[in-house]
């Protein structure tokens, strides 16, 4: 077998090309670096490829996915928690791994939940003594979230203002669109309850902007969108890069390892073509990945050479540790108000227009950390699934058949809500991804074998969730679906990975004997070397990570491009 | 093999109609034509409109009868035949392998049910007796225990038949969901927000 070699030695290349390393692409194609862009699955463009205005009745599986698109058969991201010929390993406890394989990435369905981190998020340590703080601030990072802002495009209001958390930065938002009719619902009783509901954030455009046309509310974002009108990498990101004409993407190009020479920098990377399985390597000055949180420290991992014995960027031994997810628990609720609700299109966007963003104070609760509520609810677009199981609705006639279920049918159809909480996992040593020395995937690339369990941190804290979700369903005039889960079941959060919100496994920090990269997510040991993906997180926090991984994957390219010019990379 | 069944289920369900002929209380009589309009979709579709992929052909005849059971046509809207319900509950036993066994074999429980009461099998008895059955499987809070297994059976395929039926244009539209269309959207309409008791902040 003979390895194909590039001649060409480009100045930067990125490995992944979704939030971190579409970002990266835009930032260091403009700033001039020739960029060699790697994606592991082929390219992917929405307008051709997305399915929005498709029907399930289009399809005899009426929208059913199955292993391939678990979150339907119409949606955007090419890959799923199994993938043919890539497996992983569990060692101790559990944990499910989401990996997209096409350009764009994941960010191709995200939820375009589009959070900033709070001043509060960047110092747990220094507030409560759990997990480790950044080694950069809020205000680090504050000008980067504003570049975004304001490139990308996305709604929402000042929630510091709307609410006084002091948590809760505020931002550059388009107009929010107007709540849902259940939204309000959930709102009212909210407001009783004193739980503040907020307009969501999302980074789908209420307006025009940098070129890009409207929403026009099919409520369909997962799918792709045809007219860019939300954020994905391949719609907003590559774009700009590729009209620098700085930009190289190999699309099927799975990256087997780093490269590193004598010093211990890295040359290139080599990786396997996914389709025609044949070797490659690419040279390049400086490395980004951005091949996801588990990917890029798998990557670390498997890149040994005798400068970097435990793998690059390794010396500490922390590449691969203080794995974590967002922790995450679904109550669904029948309210009998919202039957024979009058029928109008509730599409609109594609996710929720009011959220409710975390307001407790953790010193009084006896957990560390909090959650956000995304709400859910509306007359969807009936699927694979639709009405199932109508025997254990609440209030039904507990099964049956005929004209009188055909009509329960139709009753219930808009009369369920959805609460899902999404709070922060405390980091923890105990909870890493390693190479499992027996086990490789089709391309002979050593696997992850993920170690991953949940704390009374996070078991506290789904409890206060499963507590505040009933009470709000309660509140509503409703009933919840679901029986109360027991401490023994985790209060029902989901196992670790199933939320897709994987960081920390390369995390940042000022001491390179327990972090991998430094405040400019630069391994400690190899100055080339640069993650701009999930990894670098020192912590979650109680919102989502895309919008922090992106900010932050500006920031780190920028300063690359500074090294650049100073002659140092 | 697959044909000599199917002729078989053909026979036993061009015999229908014969029942009719043989009522003579109007409800009996109106049962039967129930019946026979059922067979006929069964027999539609075993025959020319569409060849299951998974369900042998008489197998496919019970599963038409017990989808329109589940959802028989209405003043609204069509039955789950009509939308092609069954269609879809082959297609998916037939793509999702974890489904078959329990599919084959309650479909058998069914008929060696009937059997055992009315020495005749589902489709074969007549509308009453088939709800006689019903009424004792459709039901799992109230069922008793001795059903279970036809309990678990029904339960799992209602939910396929109203799958494929909601999820129709016919059930589409029957629920009156109006989006996957280009939308200006400027809230929900006064009358919702009336009947909620909520409203937006001026």
């Amino acid at each position: 077998m003979q390895v194909i070699k590039s001649p060409k030695v480009y100045d930067v290349a990125i490995v992944g090309s979704g939030a971190g390393g579409g970002t990266a692409a835009k930032v260091l194609t403009e700033a001039g670096a020739d960029v060699v862009l790697l994606e592991g699955g082929p390219m992917w463009d929405s307008a051709k490829d997305g399915k929005m205005f498709a029907w399930n009745y289009d399809s005899m599986n009426r929208g059913w996915g199955g292993d391939k698109k678990p979150f339907g058969e119409f949606d955007g991201c090419v890959g799923g928690w199994e993938i043919e010929g890539e497996p992983y390993t569990i060692g101790n406890g559990n944990w499910r791994w989401f990996r997209g394989r096409a350009l764009g990435g994941r960010t191709n369905h995200w939820g375009r939940i589009s959070l900033r981190f709070g001043p509060d998020d960047f110092r747990g340590k220094t507030r409560d003594g759990y997990g480790d703080d950044w080694p950069i601030s809020y205000d680090d990072i504050k000008p980067y979230y504003d570049k975004l802002d304001e490139f990308v495009g996305i709604f929402g209001t000042n929630h510091a203002k709307d609410t006084g958390l002091h948590n809760e930065p505020d931002g550059i938002f388009l107009p929010p669109p107007k709540p849902r009719h259940h939204e309000l619902l959930i709102k009212q009783a909210c407001d009783k309850l004193k739980i503040p509901v907020v307009p969501s954030r999302l980074s789908i455009l209420t307006k025009a902007h940098n070129g890009r046309a409207a929403c026009h509310y099919c409520g369909q974002c997962g799918r792709g969108c045809a007219t860019h009108s939300n954020f994905s990498s391949t719609s907003v990101m590559i774009p700009p890069a590729l009209k620098t004409g700085k930009l190289t993407i190999l699309a099927n190009a799975m990256a087997r390892e780093v490269i590193t020479n004598d010093e211990g920098l890295a040359t290139g990377i080599s990786y396997v073509d996914s389709v025609k399985l044949t070797e490659h390597q690419v040279r390049a000055k400086a490395v980004v990945l951005a091949a996801s949180c588990c990917e890029s420290a798998r990557l670390l991992l498997n890149s040994k050479s005798t400068r970097h014995p435990g793998g690059l960027a390794n010396s500490s031994g922390v590449v691969g540790k203080y794995l974590t997810d967002s922790t995450g628990l679904n109550v669904s609720g029948f309210i009998p108000k919202l039957m024979d609700v009058p029928r109008y299109n509730s599409d609109g966007v594609g996710g929720m227009h009011l959220y409710v963003p975390w307001w407790g104070d953790n010193k009084a609760l006896g957990f560390p950390r909090g959650y956000h509520i995304e709400l859910g609810g509306g007359f969807g677009m009936p699927g694979y699934g639709f009405g199932g199981g109508i025997q254990n609705y609440p209030q039904s006639r507990g099964g049956g058949y005929g004209k009188d279920l055909k009509d329960e049918y139709r009753r219930y159809y808009g009369a369920f809500v959805s609460l899902s909480g999404r709070g922060e996992q405390v980091s923890s040593e105990n909870c890493y991804c390693e190479i499992d020395p027996n086990v490789v995937d089709k391309y002979g690339i050593p696997v992850l074998r993920f170690n991953h369990t949940w704390s009374d941190t996070e078991r506290l804290q789904a409890k206060h969730m499963q507590e505040t979700f009933r009470s709000i369903i309660t509140e509503m005039g409703g009933t919840p679906t679901t029986a109360m889960p027991t401490k023994e079941q985790d209060y029902g959060l989901a196992v670790g990975g199933l939320i897709i919100h994987e960081a920390g496994a390369t995390r940042m920090g000022n001491d390179a004997k327990t972090s991998a990269l430094n405040r400019n997510c630069q391994a400690h040991d190899a100055k080339n070397v640069f993650v701009c993906d999930g990894g670098p997180f020192t912590s979650q926090a109680d919102k989502n990570l895309t919008w922090t991984i992106m900010a932050l994957a500006w920031r780190t390219s920028e300063h690359i491009a500074d090294e650049r010019k100073k002659g140092n990379i | 093999m697959r044909d000599i069944k199917r002729r078989r289920v053909l026979q036993i369900l061009g015999a229908t109609p014969a029942v009719a002929a043989l009522a003579f209380t109007e409800a009996e009589a109106e049962q039967a034509a129930t019946q026979a309009q059922s067979a006929r979709r069964a027999a539609a579709a075993a025959g020319t409109a569409y060849k299951p992929k998974f369900f042998t052909a008489s197998e496919y005849a019970t599963v038409v009868v017990l989808a329109d059971l589940i959802i028989p046509k209405d003043d609204r809207s069509g039955s789950a035949s009509d939308a092609g319900a069954p269609e879809f509950v082959d297609h998916i036993v037939n793509v999702q392998a974890e489904r078959q066994v329990a599919a084959r074999g309650g479909l058998k429980w069914l008929d060696t049910e009937s059997l055992k009461r009315f020495d005749k099998t589902f489709v074969q008895a007549t509308d009453a007796q088939r709800r006689l059955i019903l009424d004792d499987i459709a039901f799992p809070e109230k069922a008793d225990k001795r059903f279970s297994h036809g309990v678990r059976f029904f339960s799992g395929l209602r939910d396929l038949v109203a799958a494929g039926f909601w999820s129709s244009k016919i059930g589409v539209k029957d629920l009156g969901y109006q989006g996957n269309v280009p939308n200006v959207w400027d809230g929900a309409p006064q009358a919702v927000l009336d009947k909620l008791g909520v409203k937006y902040d001026a």
